[in-house]
């Protein structure tokens, strides 16, 4: 066991607010903690005198607050308990390498990069506290996954002094060769290569490649009868990762049923696309769609914006934090790898979670100890994941929701996404025209190779098991990365120093070089010349490792000085691995020998298309049957306590929306501060341009409707981002496909249907998909609390995303009433269509216990709708709107509440005004039909208000009031509503205000 | 009136260096934004600048604490050409992550003179949580701050999470009657905040949100004036304006962190 030189160790003189902080977390969770004391504690591996050690530990003190204290332990009086908490090996430890840096810099010296310095955290408690209870406080402050434990009772601190010196020092022996693999085996043999890996020489085996006997035929076939040999396994990892679910979307691009041969993604999604741009014509603002990292559409005649929206789900589930950061972390790379490199601008965030109040617990195995992470500890890792990610890296994070549904206990949902903005031309050439040139230098920056995340893309291609590999989970590095992101983006691309660039995602090199190597015919690497972050690394392993923080970039020979030197001077580790070429093979050397040898139009599109089908029938149960509450009161407080409606504002407030000085319309808004439906940005601080940024989703409706449901995300996405100021004719969005089962004919008819839906509706609203992304296993198999085995499959989750230029940011609006006096409409028809609602999703709790999951989905009639939303836009043109909020989640009665508490006024509204095919004052208020905003408009500008919209159904609902109360008369005259705005604003803001 | 020019320091995950060299452009200055490496490379370019500053953003991305890291840097390799720069007639402004390193190399409030040691720290906020939020800021009338001078109130975003300003007792009150305190946090129309969140968002003592050294050209604060230059970047805007209109009146296109920057220019002219 590897053990440091000096301990350092620095505590607070004072008062450390993390000791309050941290007692009320675990008294909260039921443990007798009386008080907490914090060191933070720094293993110094370097041969360091005593004088230097004292110097290293004062750079790491406070001195005004903190004291130190170096191979000597700090204990502070009457602790029970010290429970010391650091990193597993070869764990992303950033503090470590802070320090490292400092200690170089102070001493003018060079440190091994992984071997130098660590960091750990010791919890000193005192209480009355059981051994075992400590154990469970132990579990509570750290994940075993990346981080290891140490417990020492007081008298044990005692007499071993301290928490001693051990450093977890990465010690790997794998084999440095590249093995063959024996192809020419039993079919069986061969399935179970593809499920459970290649066999290591002991027997065991290395992590599923997920491949189908239909792939796994094909490369049999291709070694044996062109090649005419066995693969390595670097080939045939290489190629599982090239082929997986994850980077080919091998069920978007399947033949479905016969009559959809170009499978659904060409059919459905891009054919909208194309149909779009095609009758837009001299007006189609599309710039890039599908091809490159993101999407970009045209912002004005200097930029392009671009976005894209990930998902990270299985790595969020084992380590959320982890998992969210490097999900933000990573997809701010596809905004630095659209075209010639576009400046992040703007990050998106959604997560689904199942209830964080829900303590029940579930395991992946039979077994005690393969407990799973409970969902509130899931949803604050993944919140505070997000967080470090986007607010250290300076991008501001405006947009994003969250989604509550217990389908999302085995896996929680983590949407991340970023905008990004570039010129049109970089160095004269237009910037999304890049082009790897043969005899480009193979340039890798960033951060170094270590074994993080292998299998990561096959991995999330697999549904949630016990066998999930604890290599996939990894902690994002924001610093390394906005290094990295500033040397490309500010300095690099406009000195025209590469003609290429690419990130290093799923697959790591594997894919980013035979990506890049696409735009000229192949590559040659010498995998020699990889920087590595510890020795003994098989050659596939650092092939395909998914370190993060690390793009890859064609650098031409005669400006390869310069960039190197430029990399260097700003701290950011480049090497050249290698060459593209003109020829048509990749080629990858290690120790001298040629490892990989393959045909590149093999690697790409040797993959034998799939042919799947499906099989869907329509629910078609009728809506529940239950009576008009009597008491209308309780039910709109009770809806607003609603886990989908209650404020978050603990999440926008902790996610830094004003960095880049760009917010114009911001997450939460009015006197009130309430979470508003859409955001905009001014990406660029001297235009009055501005990007609007919203989202629609409807998973409760896809058990119910698929298709509608997809129709109802798209409208919603829509006229969110209207809702602020944005404009329909430059409106792009992105689909984000998160599915279940899907191997399951029934979830793929559903998938159908919804991909359908996106075609409709996307036409419908002359609204082109510029990038999408799809994750189609989110199931988790295990056990409940009893032991029982469960599979617990998310529901069919469709996130639409728009994105829009708005031509004057000035002429936005926000939702907050303005004035007393000022007059409320409704735009849009009320149907009695409630089915998949929370409104019934609330009722059904109440009358049995469980969700109401039947009804009538919403429709979307798009031509009626958009005559509404062209009379939007000009009444926002005049600035007659002095309020407007689009009416989603929780219907109209939400709608009401949120623009009452955002501008902390009352309002009088007759339900008798609405536009409604219904009679019931529970539906009208609760109905979440579609195409509807809810509008303030002073009374000087009715009359023009009611002429633009004079070909609109639209009701005169009331008027907003000064005294704070919020009345709400029934269709029959009666008064149904009648509450204080405080209980309302209490209720909202209470959910979560724990969190 | 000759354009002073304004060192805008980068590098190393400090971020807010765009916005803040756009603001002072603005506001009449020619600045550059000179990373940090070029600068200990290149250390006498310094003396062609009158104005310093440190953006706000995560330099070091915060590890051992805010602003510790950049200090060090800093204090390892050019001391020397800090203290040279202001002796002259210069400014230097330090914003949120620039304020935090500013107090860790000693250079604010420096009641003892500039020693390289830090008085006074910026601890976590007392929510634990990182707040971005906007705030309400009354200007000290005895505070000798350049960069504020014509202030009254300020309405501008903060966003950190190590903001909570500590001087050990003594001390404190020395920067108190040494007029150091520049800025406090209050209650919207400029009652005193007393430490109440969320209009102290981070449990300042004293609701203390800036301070300055001696000479009043040094200062460091927690909120960022560059997120509040324009009259859109404000959290209420849209209401603002909605009153404006119905009274007749122009609606403006500055909002109040501007000043700060238009002060540093005139300081020059």
């Amino acid at each position: 066991m590897a053990v440091a030189r000096y301990r350092i160790e620095v505590f607070h003189r004072f008062r450390d607010p993390r000791r309050e902080v941290t007692r009320k977390k675990l008294t909260g969770l039921g443990f007798n903690v009386r008080d907490v004391h914090i060191s933070d504690n720094y293993l110094v591996s370097v041969d360091l005198d005593g004088h230097q050690a004292e110097a290293v530990a004062r750079l790491l003190v406070q001195p005004v607050i903190q004291e130190y204290l170096v191979n000597r332990p700090y204990t502070p009086e009457g602790f029970a308990y010290a429970v010391e908490i650091g990193y597993l090996p070869g764990v992303t430890d950033n503090v470590a390498h802070t320090v490292r840096e400092s200690i170089e810099d102070l001493l003018k010296i060079n440190l091994d990069i992984e071997k130098s310095v660590f960091s750990s955290t010791t919890y000193f408690f005192s209480g009355d506290l059981a051994p075992d209870e400590i154990e469970q406080i132990g579990m509570e402050l750290h994940n075993p996954l990346i981080q290891r434990m140490k417990v020492l009772s007081y008298g044990a601190y005692l007499l071993e002094s301290g928490m001693g010196m051990e450093i977890p020092v990465v010690s790997i022996h794998e084999r440095p060769n590249a093995d063959p693999v024996a192809l020419d085996l039993p079919a069986d043999e061969l399935m179970r290569i593809a499920k459970e890996g290649i066999p290591d020489p002991d027997g065991t085996r290395r992590g599923p490649l997920a491949l189908d006997m239909l792939s796994m035929n094909a490369i049999h076939d291709y070694f044996l009868g062109t090649e005419k040999r066995n693969p390595t396994d670097i080939e045939l990892e290489s190629i599982a990762q090239t082929w997986s679910e994850h980077c080919k979307h091998t069920i978007f691009a399947a033949e479905m049923d016969g009559d959809i041969p170009g499978g659904i993604f060409k059919t459905y999604i891009r054919e909208a696309t194309v149909r779009i741009r095609r009758e837009k014509g001299e007006k189609d603002f599309c710039v890039s769609v599908f091809e490159d990292n993101s999407g970009g559409i045209e912002f004005d005649e200097n930029y392009i914006i671009s976005d894209k929206v990930e998902t990270h789900n299985s790595p969020s589930a084992l380590d959320p934090f982890g998992g969210a950061i490097t999900g933000i972390v990573g997809v701010n790379r596809d905004a630095i790898g659209f075209g010639m490199a576009a400046k992040p601008v703007a990050n998106r965030y959604g997560f689904c979670f199942a209830d964080p109040f829900d303590r029940n617990p579930l395991y992946k195995s039979r077994d005690q100890g393969s407990r799973m992470l409970s969902p509130r500890r899931i949803m604050e890792g993944v919140v505070h994941g997000v967080n470090a990610g986007g607010n250290t890296s300076g991008i501001p994070t405006p947009q994003g929701f969250l989604c509550f549904d217990e389908r999302y206990k085995g896996k929680p949902l983590v949407f991340v996404g970023t905008v990004g903005l570039l010129p049109k031309l970089v160095n004269g050439m237009p910037a999304c025209s890049k082009r790897a040139m043969p005899g480009d230098n193979i340039v890798v920056i960033g951060g170094r190779v270590g074994r993080d995340g292998i299998h990561g893309a096959t991995f999330s291609s697999e549904a949630l098991s016990s066998g999930s590999p604890a290599t996939a989970v990894q902690i994002g590095d924001p610093i390394t990365q906005k290094k990295l992101s500033d040397a490309i983006v500010k300095e690099a691309r406009d000195r025209g120093m590469y003609h290429s660039i690419t990130d290093n995602g799923a697959g790591g090199l594997s894919c980013s070089v035979a990506e890049m190597a696409r735009e000229c015919g192949g590559f040659e690497v010498d995998l020699d010349r990889v920087p590595l972050k510890y020795p003994g690394l098989s050659p596939w392993q650092i092939w395909l490792s998914e370190s993060q923080e690390r793009m890859t970039v064609a650098v031409p020979d005669d400006r390869l000085d310069d960039f190197i030197g430029l990399m260097s001077r700003r701290g950011v580790e480049a090497s050249v691995i290698g060459r593209f070429t003109g020829g048509k093979r990749g080629i990858v050397r290690h120790g001298g020998k040629s490892i990989f040898d393959l045909d590149m139009t093999f690697l790409h599109d040797g993959l034998p298309r799939k042919k799947i089908s499906t099989a869907y029938r329509k629910k078609t149960e009728p809506s529940p049957a239950f009576p008009e509450p009597a008491d209308m009161n309780k039910v709109f407080i009770d809806m607003i306590l609603r886990l989908n409606i209650a404020s978050f504002e603990f999440v926008s407030t902790q996610y830094d929306h004003e960095v880049q000085a760009n917010s114009v319309i911001k997450p939460l808004q009015g006197r009130g501060r309430v979470n508003g439906n859409a955001t905009v940005i001014r990406p660029v601080l001297d235009s009055w341009r501005g990007v609007v940024l919203s989202q629609g989703l409807y998973p409760s409706y896809s058990d119910i409707d698929p298709y509608r449901m997809a129709a109802c995300s798209i409208d919603t996405a829509i006229r969110n981002a209207l809702s602020v100021g944005g404009n329909l004719d430059k409106m792009a969005i992105l689909d984000n496909f998160c599915w279940c089962d899907s191997t399951n004919p029934e979830r793929l008819g559903q998938l159908r249907e919804a991909a359908r839906g996106c075609y409709d509706y996307a036409l419908a609203y002359g609204t082109p998909f510029i990038s999408g992304k799809d994750s189609m296993f989110n199931d988790f198999r295990g056990y409940d609390e009893n032991f029982n085995e469960v599979m617990i499959s998310i529901p069919p989750t469709l996130l639409v995303s728009s994105i829009g230029v708005v031509d004057d940011i000035r002429k936005c609006q926000t939702i907050d009433f303005k004035f007393p006096g000022d007059l409320v409409y409704c735009i849009g028809v009320t149907g009695d269509e409630t089915g998949g609602s929370e409104y019934l999703a609330y009722a059904g709790e109440g009358i049995s216990g469980r969700k109401f999951t039947a009804g009538e989905v919403p429709g979307v009639a798009a031509d009626e709708f958009v005559r509404s939303y062209r009379a939007l836009k000009r009444a926002f043109e005049q600035g007659i709107i002095s309020s407007s909020i689009s009416i989603e989640r929780g219907g109209l009665g939400v709608a009401l509440a949120k623009s009452a508490m955002a501008g902390m006024l009352g309002v009088s509204a007759d339900l008798a005004a609405i536009q409604a095919d219904t009679e019931r004052d529970d539906v009208i208020l609760f109905s979440e039909s579609q195409g509807r905003l809810l509008l303030s408009v002073s009374p000087d500008n009715r009359d023009e208000f009611e002429r633009l919209f004079s070909s609109v159904p639209i009701g005169l609902l009331g008027r907003v009031e000064k005294s704070p109360v919020i009345k709400i008369r029934g269709r029959k005259g009666k008064a149904v509503v009648k509450t204080k705005l405080d209980s309302v604003v209490k209720a909202y803001k209470g959910v979560f205000k724990d969190f | 009136m000759a354009k002073p020019r304004v060192l805008v320091l980068a590098g190393y995950g400090i971020n807010c260096d765009d916005e803040t060299a756009f603001a002072f452009r603005m506001a009449g200055a020619d600045a550059d934004i000179v990373h940090i490496n070029d600068l200990i490379e290149n250390r006498s370019m310094i003396d062609r600048y009158q104005v310093f500053s440190f953006p706000g953003g995560f330099s070091y991305g915060d590890d051992t604490g805010s602003g510790k890291a950049l200090a060090n840097r800093i204090k390892n390799n050019l001391m020397d050409e800090l203290r040279r720069f202001i002796e002259r007639d210069t400014l230097m402004l330090g914003i949120c992550n620039g304020f935090q390193v500013m107090i860790n190399i000693g250079i604010i409030p420096a009641i003892r003179g500039f020693t390289g040691e830090a008085e006074a720290a910026l601890e976590h906020n007392r929510t634990f949580r990182y707040q971005c939020r906007w705030v309400d800021l009354a200007v000290e009338n005895k505070s000798p701050s350049v960069f504020t001078r014509g202030i009254r109130l300020l309405h501008i975003p903060v966003a950190h999470g190590e903001g909570n300003f500590f001087a050990p007792g003594e001390d404190l009150s020395l920067i108190e009657k040494s007029g150091l305190v520049t800025m406090r946090y209050v209650k919207p129309g400029g009652a005193p905040a007393r430490g109440e969140f969320p209009y102290n968002p981070n449990g300042s003592m004293n609701d203390v949100a800036s301070v300055c050294d001696r000479t009043g050209r040094i200062m460091g604060m927690m909120p960022h004036p560059e997120r509040g230059m324009f009259f859109t970047q404000r959290d209420d805007w849209t209401c603002i304006k909605e009153r404006l209109v119905r009274e007749g009146k122009d609606i403006p296109e500055r909002a109040d962190g501007f000043t700060i920057f238009t002060n540093a220019v005139k300081y020059f002219g």
